[in-house]
């Protein structure tokens, strides 16, 4: 099975390891990835933002860029979210206001080939024991987008209970916000970080040694927060977890 | 100015008042309290019920066609409540239904009316109006009393002084009663019951006396005319059948088609607010009974900007809300942020979709509303008429920022992308270009790496805002999109 | 008047211009899938829901046969100590036919003030319709139920249900046996505020006692 993987763009320049353990991963499950090169960001931060006109090149870019496959793997749940749920209203929008079918179009086609790393694994390979080794205690925050709009379910935890040596904590208060939230960390910082120290105490409460989610973007805040206040819980992204093997541990 | 109470002039933004709530730790404490309790029994109030989608989906529909045909249902609720001995009042704006009830008041002869909770009158600032005009307006659920007495502003739909504990209720009941009718008893304590009672002490003389009861209304039936009140502490009871004459205000999205309509939202109103299978009290009435309740009844139906919001199609989803504030219950950011910092009656998930309706984008605090949200999603989760409240701040977001055709005040204008936002303009504008790029974004990334040793931990001016209380993530050596290119660079 | 009428509808229509004209309120769809009743149970499970249900909200529940009810409500406006009772003009004399001579049987009269109806201790009556699931007691000013402030002004309310025959399981099939023009007052449990740290309290301004007198087996006593 041949994939293309959507790398987004806050792994691609802060967080290349992921994107990494997404390939080593995949390729130990025996799928062959690809990764095209002409592809950039989602545009959630624009869309999401209210910049919807900024957003409609890189639908267009999305959908171009992919067009040569049938899967479309991503490590982050809130830019599958982006793809899944908003593709199709920003088409809509430009139907509405007489530009054409086009940009629905585009999203239509994106749409059901893009999925986030876990749905793939669980749904489309079938897989929960994917052979990972991580003999640490772990905890687990399910992020918003995950969690209410892709509705992963019990797909990240499945996963993670099959993993040799990890010991996974349940997170008080789990389906909380962190408080990112894109451009919301920076517009209403005091909440944000409020909400991030409050999602920072019930993770070292766990005692794991490491947090873990689908999605970096939530991770740079949580581990930002948990950095900033001395806690030695490391941020982790799932698919480095899963990456992990005895032979090849996690560095 | 329609619309705006004039309690609400001159709010600051929603980042500026909310920062000052998150450092009060009083309050932080009595709204994670409050929120938490009621989450857990709702959900639990909520499981009851198997078929608890359909029954959302079906107050989703039904407020559709409502809406969709809202001029149909208004005139047919106006027929049935004027068969039933009612008389029907309408009003495009806030003066004009505070001139409305402050006529029909002093047309009584009274100079003081009694009143139980409701929305549409806080909106619309009713009871400043009475005041001028020499009428006094006691409040009578027990939130608002706490607010009126203690001078205060709602915080929340459902329990407008949630952001007071106990202790503060207390305080403000033994200081403040005495000036407002019978004084609060000696050695009042701070258990709740004791405070309840201290409550139905002091509002029972005003209660047995009173000629004028002003209400809002949970639903309007259109077939029948009949109006419903959802309560729990009698109060609403005494306003509505001991006085003479009853003005209810009501905004012209509480219309429901038909009477089996009521079979959906009284089973999810009441375990969606106050988290029970069913409130204490409802109050039906259709017009005047003969020798039971008031002789006169007075319906002032009210638009002040909900025109304004049925004319956007995204925006229109906002009406479906019933006001049972588990939104608000959910909302992290309101947990807190707390009430007051919404600028608005409407404050919460809900009031940030409403209130930049209702009183349009044009002031400070409603140009931030739409961004007062982590877009978690909980809120759209527990709303009872799952009105995708996410999908609508975006919606608002993006009149914010980039301005077009809206109405307002029933007239088709252009307005201007907010203040405030041109910075940022310039730099969506240029990652559109860059991200359009990926070969410009590449160099941009490498510059960044070969950067890396000499970035700061803490950034200045508003990259402050991210690096005040979060470690900055280190930049590394080498981008994913430089590591594809070196390990396997010949691939497509 | 009529102006804000005209402007109102007229600021509607223009805000629905995108609703096709040919459309007609029934073309929106309303899936009604949910349920008329939650739950297989019989008459007598039925019941018994409402009984557990109204105790849940602090509603104090009795169950009688017909003939035991005048002796009944006896007992209980005793050990309330009332010493005055509010009557319905429709309600079935023999219900209080065993209470004490001293009771003062006040009738329900339109003239009465609020501050009359205050000096009343207690208020009997029955009802138009229970909802077990809810536990619920709908009073629809039926001529054994009065007027609505009857059952509000004073502190205690007795309040009798024919059963099985006037419960119902749900709030639908409720609303399906209620006339809609009839004032009615729904009533689950005794007055309660949850204005306080959203904990709920029982006895705020409706009567803080309510009890209620599940009736088996006919009435006409």
């Amino acid at each position: 099975m041949r994939v293309a993987l959507f790398i987004t763009c806050v792994n691609d320049a802060l967080f290349p390891r992921t994107g990494q353990a997404v390939v080593r991963l995949l390729e130990r499950l025996g799928v062959e990835v690809e990764f095209p090169r002409a592809q950039s960001c989602c545009g959630q931060p624009q869309y999401n933002t209210g910049y919807r006109h900024e957003t409609e090149p890189l639908v267009r870019r999305f959908d171009a860029a992919f067009a040569d496959y049938e899967y479309v793997v991503t490590p982050s749940g809130s830019c599958a979210a982006m793809v899944r749920d908003n593709y199709p209203r920003i088409g809509a929008k430009a139907a509405a206001e007489g530009r054409g079918q086009a940009l629905a179009e585009a999203a239509a086609r994106a749409v059901p080939k893009t999925y986030e790393l876990t749905e793939f694994l669980v749904d489309v390979l079938g897989v929960t024991d994917v052979g990972a080794w991580f003999p640490y205690a772990v905890t687990y925050h399910p992020t918003c987008h995950g969690l209410r709009v892709l509705g992963l379910g019990e797909r990240p935890r499945a996963l993670l209970e099959r993993v040799r040596g990890l010991e996974l904590v349940d997170l008080p208060g789990a389906r909380e916000c962190c408080g990112f939230g894109g451009t919301f960390a920076v517009k209403n910082a005091a909440v944000s970080a409020a909400m991030g120290a409050d999602k920072a105490r019930d993770i070292e409460s766990t005692g794991a040694a490491a947090v873990c989610t689908v999605d970096n973007s939530c991770l740079l805040h949580i581990g930002g927060t948990l950095a900033r206040r001395g806690s030695s819980v490391r941020p982790v992204h799932l698919a480095e977890i899963l990456a992990a093997t005895e032979e090849e541990p996690y560095a | 100015m329609s619309g705006t109470s004039g309690t609400y002039l001159g709010m600051p933004a929603f980042p500026v008042a909310a920062r000052d709530a998150v450092r009060d730790e009083t309050l932080r404490g009595n709204l994670r309290h409050a929120t938490h309790t009621i989450r857990e029994k709702r959900a639990k109030a909520v499981a009851e019920l198997d078929d608890w989608e359909r029954l959302r989906a079906a107050g989703r529909d039904v407020k559709e066609r409502t809406l969709r045909h809202l001029d149909h249902y208004l005139v047919q609720l106006e027929e049935a409540v004027t068969a039933a001995g009612g008389t029907v009042h309408w009003a495009a704006d806030a003066g004009e239904a505070n001139r409305i009830v402050t006529g029909l008041v002093q047309r009584t002869g009274q100079s003081e009316v009694v009143k139980v909770k409701s929305m549409a009158t806080q909106e619309i600032g009713l009871n400043e109006a009475l005041e001028a005009a020499g009428v006094r307006a006691y409040e009578t659920d027990l939130a608002e009393l706490i607010v009126q007495l203690g001078d205060d502003r709602p915080s929340h739909i459902l329990v407008p002084a949630i952001h007071r504990n106990r202790g503060e209720i207390r305080d403000i009941f033994v200081e403040r009663m005495g000036s407002w009718g019978r004084a609060a008893p000696a050695g009042l304590g701070d258990d709740p019951a004791e405070l309840a009672e201290a409550a139905r002490v002091h509002l029972r003389e005003k209660f047995l006396r009173a000629k004028v009861g002003i209400s809002g209304a949970n639903f309007m039936v259109a077939e029948t005319g009949t109006l419903v009140v959802v309560e729990s502490e009698g109060n609403g009871r005494m306003c509505l059948t001991l006085p003479e004459t009853l003005i209810s205000v009501v905004g012209i999205e509480k219309v429901v088609p038909t009477w089996q309509d009521l079979e959906v939202f009284l089973q999810t109103l009441p375990r969606s607010s106050t988290a029970e299978r069913m409130n204490p009290y409802t109050s039906m009435w259709t017009g005047t009974t003969d020798s039971d309740g008031p002789r006169t009844f007075h319906l002032v139906l009210l638009d002040n900007g909900r025109t304004d919001t049925l004319a956007d199609e995204v925006g229109r989803r906002a009406l479906r809300c019933i006001r049972c504030s588990a939104c608000l219950n959910v909302c992290p950011v309101y947990e807190r942020a707390g009430g007051h910092a919404y600028g608005s009656v409407y404050p919460g998930p809900i009031g940030a979709i409403l209130s930049p309706q209702l009183r349009g984008t044009g002031s400070e605090v409603d140009a931030s509303l739409p961004y007062a949200s982590s877009l978690c999603g909980a809120c759209y989760d527990v709303c009872p008429v799952a009105i995708d409240i996410p999908e609508v701040l975006v919606h608002l977001r993006e009149r914010v920022v980039q301005g077009g055709e809206v109405t307002r005040n029933g007239e088709r204008v252009t307005i201007k992308p907010a203040k405030g936002h041109r910075g940022e303009r310039a730099v969506m504008r240029a990652a559109r270009w860059a991200l359009d790029h990926p070969g410009a974004l590449r160099a941009g990334q490498r510059l960044a790496s070969r950067t890396r040793r000499v970035h700061p931990k803490r950034l200045p001016g508003p990259g402050r805002a991210w690096s005040d209380t979060r470690a900055l993530p280190e930049v590394p050596e080498e981008s994913f999109r430089d590591w594809w290119q070196r390990t396997r660079g010949g691939d497509r | 008047m009529s102006g804000g009428r005209e402007r109102v509808l007229a600021r509607v229509r223009r805000a629905l211009a995108d609703v096709p004209r040919d459309e007609r309120p029934r073309d929106v769809r309303v899936e009604r899938g949910y349920r008329r009743v939650h739950g297989d149970r019989t008459t007598v499970q039925t019941v018994d829901l409402l009984a557990e249900n109204l105790a849940d909200y602090r509603a104090l529940v009795h169950r009688v046969d017909a003939s035991g009810l005048p002796r009944l409500l006896k007992r209980l406006l005793a050990a309330h100590g009332s010493r005055s009772v509010l009557v319905p003009p429709g309600l079935p004399p023999g219900w209080l036919a065993a209470t004490d001579p001293a009771l003062a049987l006040v009738p329900d009269r339109e003239a009465d003030t609020a501050y009359e109806l205050d000096t009343v201790d207690s208020v009997v009556t029955g009802c138009a319709v229970a909802i077990a699931e809810t536990g619920t007691i709908v009073l629809d000013g039926g001529p054994d139920q009065g007027r609505r402030r009857i059952t509000l002004v004073p502190d205690h309310h007795l309040c009798v249900v024919r059963v099985p025959e006037q419960v119902v399981g749900s709030v639908p099939q409720a609303l399906g046996r209620l006339v809609p023009g009839r004032p009615q007052t729904w009533i689950s449990g005794p007055s309660a505020t949850s204005d306080i740290e959203l904990n709920r309290v029982e006895g705020v301004h409706g009567p803080r006692t309510l009890e209620v007198i599940l009736v088996d087996g006919g009435t006409d006593v």
